[in-house]
């Protein structure tokens, strides 16, 4: 019941070892700012979590005083961009053995600067052994939290907050990893604790849960009895004897009892029918492999066949299992599985967390920040700065593993805003944003991972170029550089070591690392000038568009958004089209644009539903900056405007690539309107509106928005889904379903993602779907 | 991970024996009429132990007498004679129902065990008194009627009439209830169990027998459900049961019977081998509502060294014997609510000499359920099976 650590690493804890192998300021990182401490300290692992502000970067942008006047006259730019220093809210946690402890709290008091802090909130089997020493060293009071009030606390915030943090354990498949999408409504489920012994826990709400049952067969049976019968002391080395061991040397199985009979049976004779019934005997000499093998599978099966039990009496079919016993061991949480599965026929799902050993801390952390209303706020993952899900097995990865055993980071960002479900999602719990999933797919995951690699000179030189004037922009980048280089290998080694492996996901990792090198926004400028250029062409092109019959407008209005897709800085093949003469290129890129039939077409079902009445509400979610976004999407809204439709207009609420980001939408709309009385008038009286996502990813996650967007989408009662690019309405949301009409368009600018829908270097995607009724 | 362990492609999953073929096999053979021809026996072959039930009649005729042939006799005289058979078989003299009256025939049930390892034995004996001479039939039950009919076909001429494990077991449990214990009840519960100075063994009329929850524990544990004397269900079992018990009493202690294993059980202290709630929370863990000596984790002190070597072999019987124990009433409890079923009987061999599990369980199921629920033990606790092969047999009823 209580958590009592085990050791995660083959060193084990009984070593004197107090070096620190990582630089301590890479580990206990933003110290100076760090305020809220809390400390889960298990039987040979200490969970450390605080909260800091992190002073970083910005790229902001501002309209010059007169906005639009000059635009035609010369080349200024317009707008002006400023790097400013904001403060965003992180939330920190280090796991490292006991063995480090003092060295680590000298550390900390070192570099804590921070007064305001007077407790340190505890939790853990081995908050009372270290409590004097943490008050001396770091002169805080230690306010003891209960266990499992923190276990359940820091569970729901996972839950909650990070995508991809619950898995399925499949033994025999590649990977073993299976995560889940997180469901919209995380309760009510069983959380089992596998410490010394077993609590299991039913979870209603946030702050109703019920201890309803326990056993004293857990891990702590496991390691005493085990090192009672092998004489092995450590936990980690009894499963590992177990692992080599062979049970049915030891176990009465159904085949001992019935002789060849079972055959005939029709039943498994490798069915254990009595555990350490062979050992019944004194004359007998049993290894310790096999008893060990014996002892985890006894274990394990009764721990299942309780959890089983209880999940079957309250109804309940998602189980979350924690606690040292599990601790990302493949061995157990390889035999859980397998119990659940016989016992509960496939009705109950055994579930592991990826950030399990963070639970307490997190929760304990949780309880004493109240104050901030933590839960108040969506989190993200740090892909930057986190570990990721290590695997435990030394065969697999020796270094990773030597790594794991020292120290272990989460970093959690605190979002500007609550982030919710899109409200027009026809199946939220279902809902998958990632159209590949690349931890399944390894020929996709070989090419998107060499993909990322080749293309990270570019981003580095763009970074560089991004920050002329800093002196140590080179340096930075390059340290951007080996960390994302790093990152790379460590998901050709283990894909599943953030979740599901996405191409969403490599891209929004390179985003994290170039923030945390101070590179908040590499394309400012590249965005800035094309948006100046294309300001420029608007006006002529609304006027050929205005010339054209309506039928031809439509197919017109159509190529334009397809054509202003085609430039995107991000993706190869275009970035050296168009520096000189953009209305030019516009031409070019329309020219370049597949002929129809598209090579997914259903243009003509979209016409036709364009002669019939106009759609009450679009939301449009925009990609690029430049000419995407105003020589390709205006122009449509305002055609959807002149129609009588709204149009909420979403953009990302942070940089990401040359994703226009909204305050820049701001800015361009501004200009529009100056010169575009539709626009202008639409702005005015809130038809059209302009809203942020939430995100800073260059893809999109409908389950994840900004909960004004939410609102507004309700509000208006949005009934048309315009979703364009390849980040958004490709790598995402190409299969998503909607509860309203949607339009996912984009032009394939890759020659090997176009090869696998089975199409050309710039095929069309138009994809018009209508909800079946 | 994967390839790393040789045993990747085993099935490794607990269950006991019996259950897994009972709903679905039906025999169609029946004993011939020669059924009720001396002598009669009932066989139940477990895991590691076999029951043997041997009817003794005792209104043979004086004709019957001299018509009974001589290996009859000696069967007879032998069994009823001894009460050890060998070295390991034992008659459970104190367990003889007398005077009873099955098939119109007057007499005694004698109840004998002995290891299923000297089953080889028992079939040579089989031979040597020639018993297929008598044209009987041995009807048999348990996991072994499969392992050694070969055997008792081609080493002692004998065809072995294979029973149904759970249908031998309940039958047998009802009519024995019935008879009753020579004049006493067969059925009992304790009261005040936790308290050595209070705990009473009192005597409990099952007369309103279903619903019943049935757990028999012999080498692994299957729990069933019993509705009426022919519906029935098996919920499900552990395979962490007698066996366990004393393997891991062997493996632990080095001791070599049962009887041992229990006797040093009950010198020892498991609180020095298990951490307790309070061992941690240092009293109740009132958060959870859970109880300062309730036992936290199995096993637990044994994680430190210096706790290892104190704990003396009595001490690790002890805790051994309270784990697996409380285990079998935690899964019964669990099983008991999810059929809303609250009376539970406990059988098996393991239960056999063993107050000490006895009044665990009948103390655990009562304090977690709060009261609802009520523990009932057997006097013949292992020896149903072969008496329900006895009833089929003789096709009673």
């Amino acid at each position: 019941m209580a958590e009592r650590g085990a050791s995660g690493g083959g060193s084990g804890g009984d070593s004197l070892d107090k070096s620190i192998t990582l630089p301590p300021d890479e580990i206990f990182r933003n110290l100076e700012n760090a305020k809220r401490f809390a400390i889960d300290i298990g039987g040979s692992l200490t969970k450390l979590a605080y909260y800091s502000t992190v002073q970083h970067k910005v790229a902001k942008v501002r309209s010059f005083d007169h906005p639009g006047k000059d635009v035609e006259q010369d080349h200024e730019p317009p707008y002006e961009i400023s790097v400013q220093e904001e403060i965003t809210a992180r939330l920190h946690f280090i796991k490292f053995e006991n063995t480090y402890m003092e060295a680590c709290l000298d550390f900390i008091r070192d570099h804590l600067v921070n007064t305001e802090t007077k407790v340190i909130q505890a939790t853990g089997g081995g908050a009372y052994k270290f409590k004097d020493l943490i008050e001396e060293k770091l002169r805080l009071k230690v306010d003891k939290e209960d266990v499992m009030t923190c276990l359940i606390k820091g569970c729901n915030f996972v839950l909650k907050n990070i995508p991809h943090e619950a898995f399925m354990y499949q033994k025999d498949s590649d990977p073993e990893f299976r995560f889940q999408t997180n469901h919209p409504n995380i309760f009510p489920y069983l959380l089992v604790n596998i410490g010394s012994g077993v609590s299991i826990v039913k979870v209603e709400t946030e702050d109703r849960f019920e201890w309803i049952g326990g056993s004293s067969i857990g891990g702590g049976t496991f390691w005493g009895l085990g090192a009672l019968l092998t004489k092995t002391k450590k936990f980690d080395e009894l499963l590992q004897l177990a692992s080599r061991g062979r049970h049915a040397n030891v176990d009465m199985l159904v085949q001992d009892i019935y002789g060849g009979a079972h055959q005939t049976l029709g039943l498994s004779g490798n069915l254990i029918a009595s555990s350490f019934g062979k050992s019944a005997t004194a004359d007998r000499e049993f290894s310790k492999e096999d008893m060990a093998k014996s002892l985890l599978h006894m274990i394990s099966n009764d721990i299942g066949q309780l959890a089983c039990l209880y999940a079957k009496l309250h109804g309940l079919d998602r189980v979350y299992f924690g606690g040292f016993f599990i601790r990302g061991h493949p061995v157990t949480m390889r035999t859980i599985t397998y119990s659940i599965n016989f016992f509960s026929k496939g009705e109950v799902q055994a579930l592991f967390l990826r950030h399990e050993g963070y639970l307490g801390a997190i929760g304990a952390f949780l309880k004493g920040a109240e104050q901030d209303s933590p839960n108040q706020y969506s989190w993200g993952e740090n892909y930057a700065a986190s570990s990721g899900l290590m695997s435990t097995s030394p065969e697999l990865c020796p270094t990773q593993r030597a790594r794991s055993g020292t120290f272990d980071l989460l970093e959690m960002d605190r979002l500007e805003r609550p982030l919710v479900n899109l409200p027009l999602l026809l199946d939220p719990s279902s809902y998958v944003p990632d159209t590949v999933d690349l931890t399944d797919d390894a020929l996709a995951r070989q090419y998107w991972l060499t993909c990322f690699e080749e293309a990270l000179d570019g981003v580095v030189k763009r970074a560089v170029a991004s920050q002329p004037e800093s002196i140590d922009a080179a340096e930075r980048a390059e340290k951007f550089r080996q960390k994302y280089w790093s990152k790379l290998q460590t998901l050709r080694h283990q894909p599943f070591a953030y979740g599901t492996l996405t191409v969403r996901s490599l891209l929004d990792t390179r985003e994290h690392c170039l923030n945390e090198f101070n590179f908040p926004d590499p394309y400012s400028k590249v965005k800035q000038k094309e948006n100046g250029l294309a300001l420029k062409c608007f006006q002529s092109v609304t006027r050929s568009l205005d010339s054209l019959g309506w039928e031809e407008r439509q197919l017109a209005l159509v190529k334009g958004l397809l054509a202003g897709n085609v430039f995107d800085w991000g993706a190869k093949a275009v970035s050296d089209v168009l520096e000189s003469d953009p209305q030019f290129g516009f031409e070019e890129a329309k020219r370049k644009l597949q002929e129809r039939p598209w090579l997914v077409d259903s243009y003509t079902k979209w016409l036709q539903r364009l002669k019939g009445p106009p759609h009450k509400c679009a939301l449009i979610f925009a990609d690029n900056s430049g000419i995407d976004i105003i020589l390709g999407v205006f122009p449509f809204v305002r055609e959807l405007l002149f129609r009588g439709t709204e149009v909420i207009l979403a953009c990302n609420s942070g940089p990401a690539l040359n994703d226009v980001t909204y305050s820049e939408s701001l800015i361009v709309a501004e200009h529009i309107a100056a010169m575009d009385p539709i626009i202008c008038s639409a702005l005015r009286e809130d038809r059209l509106l302009l809203v942020q996502t939430g995100s800073s990813s260059p893809c999109l996650d409908l389950s994840r928005l900004d909960k004004g967007l939410a609102v507004l989408v309700r509000e208006r009662g949005a009934d048309l889904v315009v979703i364009e690019g390849m980040g958004r309405a490709i790598h995402t949301n190409y299969h998503a379903l909607l509860c309203c009409e949607s339009l996912k368009l984009a032009v394939v600018k890759n020659a090997w993602l176009a090869e696998r829908l089975g199409g050309q270097l710039f095929s069309v995607i138009f994809k018009y779907e209508v909800p079946t009724e | 991970m994967k390839g790393s362990s040789p045993n990747t492609k085993e099935e490794t999953v607990p269950a006991q024996y019996g259950w897994l073929w009972c709903p679905f096999r039906r025999y169609r053979t029946r004993p011939r009429n020669k059924s009720k021809v001396f002598p009669w026996f009932g066989l139940d072959i477990g895991g590691t132990l076999v029951k043997l039930v041997y009817f003794e009649p005792k209104d043979i005729t004086a004709e019957e007498e001299k018509e009974e042939v001589e290996s009859l006799k000696s069967i007879r005289k032998y069994l009823t004679s001894n009460v050890a058979y060998g070295s390991t078989g034992i008659r459970d003299v104190h367990l003889e129902l007398k005077d009873l009256t099955l098939c119109g025939r007057k007499g005694n049930l004698h109840f004998i065990r002995f290891p299923t390892h000297d089953m080889p034995a028992f079939i040579q004996m089989g031979k040597d008194k020639n018993f297929s001479s008598l044209h009987t039939v041995f009807c048999a039950t348990g996991g072994g009627s499969y392992k050694f009919e070969q055997d008792f076909l081609t080493i002692g001429d004998l065809q072995l009439h294979k029973l149904d494990e759970l249908d031998c077991l309940i039958k047998g449990i009802l009519y024995i209830d019935s008879v009753g214990f020579n004049g006493r009840s067969q059925c009992y519960y304790f009261e005040n169990p936790a308290d050595s100075e209070k705990c009473q063994k009192l005597p409990f009329d099952l007369k309103n027998p279903y619903p019943l929850l049935l757990v028999n524990i012999g080498s692994g544990v299957s729990i069933l459900a019993v509705y009426s004397k022919d519906n029935y269900k098996r919920v499900t079992g552990t395979s962490l049961g007698g066996g366990t018990f004393f393997g891991l009493c062997c493996l632990l202690t080095g001791c070599s019977t049962f009887e041992e294993a229990l006797e040093m059980a009950s010198r020892g202290d498991s609180t020095k081998v298990d951490k307790l709630v309070r061992d941690i929370y240092g009293g109740d863990y009132e958060r959870f509502g859970l109880p300062g000596w309730a036992v936290a984790s199995s096993f637990g002190n044994m994680m430190s060294k210096e706790k290892r070597e104190a704990a003396s072999k009595e001490d690790l019987a002890r805790a051994t014997l309270i784990t697996i124990t409380n285990n079998i009433g935690s899964i019964a409890r669990m099983c008991a609510l999810n059929e809303n079923i609250n009376q539970v009987v406990f059988v098996g061999n393991f239960l056999r000499v063993n107050t000490i599990a006895m009044r665990l369980l009948a103390y655990a199921l009562d304090y977690w359920s709060k009261g609802q629920l009520k523990a009932l033990f057997s006097e013949h606790e292992g020896y149903f099976g072969a008496v329900g092969a006895l009833l089929e047999l003789l096709k009673i009823p």
